[in-house]
């Protein structure tokens, strides 16, 4: 299990350009599989073109106290890239005027942002319809400083979206580190102490799973059925609705799929489960992803890549939802990890 | 030359088995993936199956398919092994119960 970024490793994945350059080279280049660009050419969705703007995704830092695997992030407690308070009140300006319904805080671990507090605080003022934080869980339990996140998180009607990637501790310590099974339990049981994800509970709370390996995710609702029988039974959980997301080709996961030999074949099965369907509510068409410091993306995985927003407006400085919403989306081929099966989204499924 | 027997590679082009006789292909792939829907079985009970059939049949490609789809299904490696021996089970089972006819045989020819 590795403790370091790639970044703090100097691992050539760490510069976008290289994994650009695997990503549109060996068997796409060589026409072995086709290019994500020509796919969606193929029923008319070519240049993917945004809808109507639902989601403002906003990430407020690298810095995470896990670091796991498969992050595509590349997050982990060496990363220093940190939203400044500056930046959150340009982002607190967008947030009072956006037509955007969801509000989506993400990282890193959100919470290890300095201003994090004073950011939900302002933020929730603007009476945001579904104003959702991304908690790993072990943050809740990392420090003592944390341990009151719950009932924080209900004070502000917080919808907590939390990874979970198995009901079993073996396969969870694995992907994101030793511990980690049981700090994550004990926080799921503190969220549900205080009301989240009990049964007809307006505090949501709502589980991520994304599978621990070179495989994509299984059909959501049963493995929905699983993950509730089993925290209910083991632990006494209760939780709303599990997503299944699929691991995007980036960063560390895409580092893990080069080293254990598996890229190729993880592409392949990217390509065979495309589903023409799922490319119509990507969610690059429904969401602004903001960065650390302030940059628009169409999503969080081109932040990473480094792909910021074909647009005139470039930074949230200059923010103009009409003028960003006419824009030509930036694709790839990890897009194919939206678009495998039954689609990936933050929200999970899209078909 | 590469090793012609038990490629790989060649479980991703299973589907080109349509080309060269496109109804019967086709009425297997349907058939084949009606049997792995949900039904009286859940489709994970029925993966399960097929990857203890998949060692009963010494299906390397079978094996593979399976694995990967137990764990895209969140199917635990304990689970899995016990299928394995499930099917393990049965099949040194049908050899040792051939053993009653050779009792049969021994007896009847024994004096």
């Amino acid at each position: 299990m590795a403790t370091k970024s790639l970044k703090a490793r100097d691992n050539e994945l760490a510069i976008n350009n290289k994994q650009l350059e695997i990503l549109n080279g060996g068997i796409f280049a060589e026409g072995e599989l086709p290019y994500f660009k020509d796919k969606i050419a193929d029923i008319g969705q070519f240049p993917l073109r945004p809808k109507k703007l639902e989601i403002l995704q906003i990430n407020v830092g690298y810095m995470c106290n896990q670091v796991c695997e498969h992050c595509h992030v590349d997050a982990g407690p060496d990363r220093k890239e940190i939203m400044t308070r500056d930046t959150m009140q340009l982002c607190l300006e967008v947030i009072r005027n956006t037509g955007a319904h969801t509000l989506d805080l993400t990282g890193g671990a959100p919470e290890m942002n300095p201003d994090f507090r004073w950011f939900v605080e302002e933020s929730a003022k603007a009476g945001i319809k579904d104003f959702i934080v991304r908690s790993n869980l072990t943050i809740i339990r990392a420090n003592k400083k944390y341990y009151d996140l719950p009932e924080f998180f209900k004070k502000h009607n917080i919808h907590v979206i939390s990874s979970m990637p198995h009901y079993t501790k073996g396969k969870t310590d694995k992907q994101r580190g030793d511990g980690v099974f049981d700090k994550s339990i004990k926080a799921l049981q503190e969220l549900n102490t205080v009301g989240y994800g009990m049964p007809n509970s307006e505090l949501r709370l709502d589980l991520v799973y994304n599978p621990s390996g070179a495989y994509l995710p299984g059909d959501q609702s049963a493995m929905e059925r699983d993950f509730k029988k089993a925290l209910k039974e083991d632990f006494n959980i209760d939780f709303h609705n599990l997503f299944a997301i699929t691991n995007l080709p980036i960063a560390r996961f895409l580092d893990y799929l080069i080293a254990s030999e598996n890229y190729e074949d993880y592409m392949y099965a990217l390509v065979e489960a495309y589903n023409p369907t799922a490319v119509e509510n990507v969610m690059c068409t429904n969401t602004i992803s903001i960065s650390w410091d302030g940059w628009l993306y169409d999503c969080d995985f081109n932040q990473m890549l480094g792909l910021k927003v074909a647009s005139s407006i470039k930074h949230i400085k200059d923010y103009n939802e009409d003028v960003l919403n006419d824009r030509n989306i930036i694709i790839s081929q990890h897009c194919y990890g939206c678009t495998a099966g039954a689609g990936s989204s933050c929200q999970g499924t899209v078909t | 030359m590469a090793n012609p027997y038990y490629d790989a590679a060649d479980l991703r082009k299973f589907g080109k088995i349509t080309e060269w006789s496109e109804e019967l292909g086709t009425k297997f792939f349907e058939y084949y993936g009606k049997v792995f829907e949900e039904g009286a079985l859940s489709a994970r009970e029925k993966s399960l199956i097929a990857l203890a059939v998949a060692h009963v049949v010494k299906c390397p490609y079978c094996i593979d398919a399976y694995t990967k789809d137990g764990l895209e299904k969140g199917i635990t490696k304990e689970e899995m092994m016990e299928a394995v021996h499930a099917g393990a089970a049965i099949e040194s089972g049908a050899t040792l119960v051939h053993g009653v006819q050779m009792m049969n045989k021994y007896n009847k020819l024994s004096m």
